[in-house]
């Protein structure tokens, strides 16, 4: 049975529609990423898988609970760590945790306070309020509130959106022990390097819809190849060079200053100058290549 | 340690239900002191004021009632209201707008049922404790104890729970939180000041009067005298009133906040 099971899903807000006729499959024990840009869907996706929005059609499955009649049974069984810190600020550490272990309904709440506490590596400040923590601490807090319960099933919605590089580092971690454990994750992002690091498989997410999905290895194979040359210059040159790989066949794409010419080693002679950086082709260029998005 | 496969769950669980009210009990320790040292020393200033302060200028008592002691029974309802409606509505407001609080709690199995149910019932509990305040202050100022009022916080908690309701379905509607200005100019002042709690209603024109029978507050204002100083059968219809007020703004708060928290 996989974790979650989405058919045809459909999702609209008045003219928007934000989730569009989407399969998605998360088979027990893998880490998914799904990837795409802003509006791509991706919140209102996981907001479906907590009954926190009603889909218009399609079929919603959530560790075997059909969806939206059995939202509650599904929820019990599974962890939520929302894009915003929404934390009691004034209450201590360890309310926090009590708190949701009780939502939980976890039998023995101290137990699973001290476990979570462990897991954020909060021990010592259990008794200080949530507004004297640093803002890494806080953040481990939110995770571990969602795995109070120690759900089979986890969904991360853009987990470390904001956040500085070492905090992000940290709570790479945590979310690479716990795939380790064996519990199922969806995450969202739009950090290609958080998909990279994380993620078991990729499902690229444009308008609503799963437009690519794979490991991110097979991804990079079937779209971008094995390399990917990087040319700076002046804008003419730029335009010059782009319209000869163009030419040739070869997917071109915009990277900050610089253009990106994906596959360059199937470029023939002329294509590719001598000044170009070659570097191994990545998932951002099967990222931009796909959905047309500048990757973060 | 997570749920037991195959367990039901139902509608207006305890679990989901204590679990809300004890992330309020949690919160309330913060901010406990404040909260009561206001609602103490209110009556006590009121009473001062206007009671003392009136009765030795311009009246003496109300049907035979000392001044004093018609205000401070009348402050139950005072302090009643505003201990649901205002922190219902700004505190639902805030745990759903600023704070997102209410997007957790539901992302846990919690339906929106249990969670205004939750809020609703702390917040009528924590006002009918206040409400009695002024009865004890009043006591202080020479009202005599009366067996009778041991059934004023059961009055206290049903009026509660419906303006707790009222306040939460309002927090759902209004778009901003300055609109509170608007139901607070419209309701919370009218029926605060219709009340019968600083002046006996049977003075007004008859029209006013007659909206004063549909005020709660007014019920419990006269329900709260009858326990001071003897209730009356038409009292009964008085508590099945804010029986039913409690019923259906429960209802209501419930379809707001579904229409406001579900997509
Ligand atoms: N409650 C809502 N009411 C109206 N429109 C909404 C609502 N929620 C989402 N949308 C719209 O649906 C689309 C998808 O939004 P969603 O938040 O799911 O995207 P996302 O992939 O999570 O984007 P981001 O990376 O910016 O978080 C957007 O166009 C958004 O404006
Ligand atoms: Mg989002």
């Amino acid at each position: 049975m996989a974790a979650i099971e989405l058919r045809g899903a459909v999702k609209r807000f008045g003219p928007i529609t934000a989730v569009d006729g989407l399969d998605l499959e998360v088979p027990e024990g893998i880490c998914l990423g799904l990837l795409g840009p802003n509006g791509a869907g991706k919140s209102t996706t996981m907001r479906l898988l907590t009954g926190q929005a009603i889909a218009d059609s399609g079929k919603l499955r959530v560790l075997g609970h059909e969806l939206p009649g059995d939202s509650k049974a599904a929820r019990a069984e599974m962890g939520v760590v929302p894009q915003l810190d929404n934390l009691d600020v004034d209450v201590t550490v360890e309310d926090n945790l009590a708190v949701y272990a009780r939502l939980y309904r976890v039998p023995d709440v101290g137990a699973a306070v001290d476990k979570a506490l462990d897991l954020a590596r909060l021990r010592g400040r259990r008794r200080d309020a949530v507004d004297k923590l640093s803002g890494g601490m806080r953040r481990r807090l939110l995770l571990a509130r969602g795995l109070v319960h120690e759900p089979k099933l986890i969904l991360l919605d853009e987990p470390t959106v904001g956040l500085d590089p070492q905090i992000r580092t940290e709570l790479w971690t945590l979310i690479d022990n716990l795939r380790t454990r064996g519990t199922t994750i969806l995450m969202s992002t739009h950090y290609i390097e958080e998909a990279e690091r994380l993620a078991d498989e990729v499902a690229v997410m444009d308008k609503g819809k799963i437009i690519a999905r794979a490991t991110p290895a097979e991804l990079i194979a079937a779209h971008a190849g094995t390399h990917t040359a990087e040319i700076y210059g002046p804008p003419e040159r730029l335009t010059e060079v782009r319209a000869i790989a163009e030419g040739q066949g070869l997917p071109v794409r915009p990277a900050g200053p610089a253009i990106a010419i994906v596959g360059s080693e199937r470029a023939a002679d002329g294509a590719v100058p001598e000044d170009a950086v070659i570097r191994a082709a990545s998932l951002e260029d099967v990222f931009v290549l796909l959905t047309g998005a500048e990757a973060e | 340690m997570s749920a037991q496969p195959g367990r039901r769950l139902r509608r207006l669980e305890p679990a989901a239900i204590g679990g809300v009210m004890s992330r309020e009990v949690a919160n309330f320790r913060t901010y406990w002191k404040g909260t009561t040292f206001s609602s103490i020393l209110e009556p006590i200033v009121y009473l001062l004021a206007f009671g003392l302060g009136l009765s030795a200028t311009l009246v003496d008592e109300v049907g035979g009632v000392p001044y004093v002691q018609f205000v401070g029974t009348g402050m139950v309802a005072t302090a009643v209201i505003f201990s649901s409606a205002l922190p219902a509505m700004f505190g639902t407001f805030v745990k759903h707008r600023f704070q997102n609080t209410y997007d957790a709690i539901l992302a846990a199995p919690v339906d929106v049922e249990e969670l205004v149910s939750a809020e609703m019932l702390w917040i009528g509990l924590r006002a009918s404790v206040y409400g009695c305040v002024p009865l004890l202050v009043t006591i202080g100022f020479g009202l005599d104890p009366a067996w009778g009022m041991l059934l004023v916080p059961i009055f206290c908690l049903f009026t509660a729970l419906g303006f707790a309701g009222f306040g939460i379905a309002m927090a759902a509607i209004v778009a901003k939180i300055d609109q509170f200005n608007y139901v607070t100019a419209l309701f919370v002042t009218p029926l605060f000041l219709v009340s019968g709690a600083f002046f006996p209603i049977d003075e007004l024109p008859q029209g006013f009067q007659i909206l004063a029978q549909l005020n709660p507050l007014h019920q419990l204002v006269e329900l709260v005298r009858g326990g001071a100083f003897g209730y009356e059968a038409v009292d009964l219809l008085r508590v099945a009133g804010l029986v039913a007020f409690a019923f259906v703004m429960w209802r209501i708060a419930i379809n707001r906040m579904e229409a406001r928290l579900i997509d």
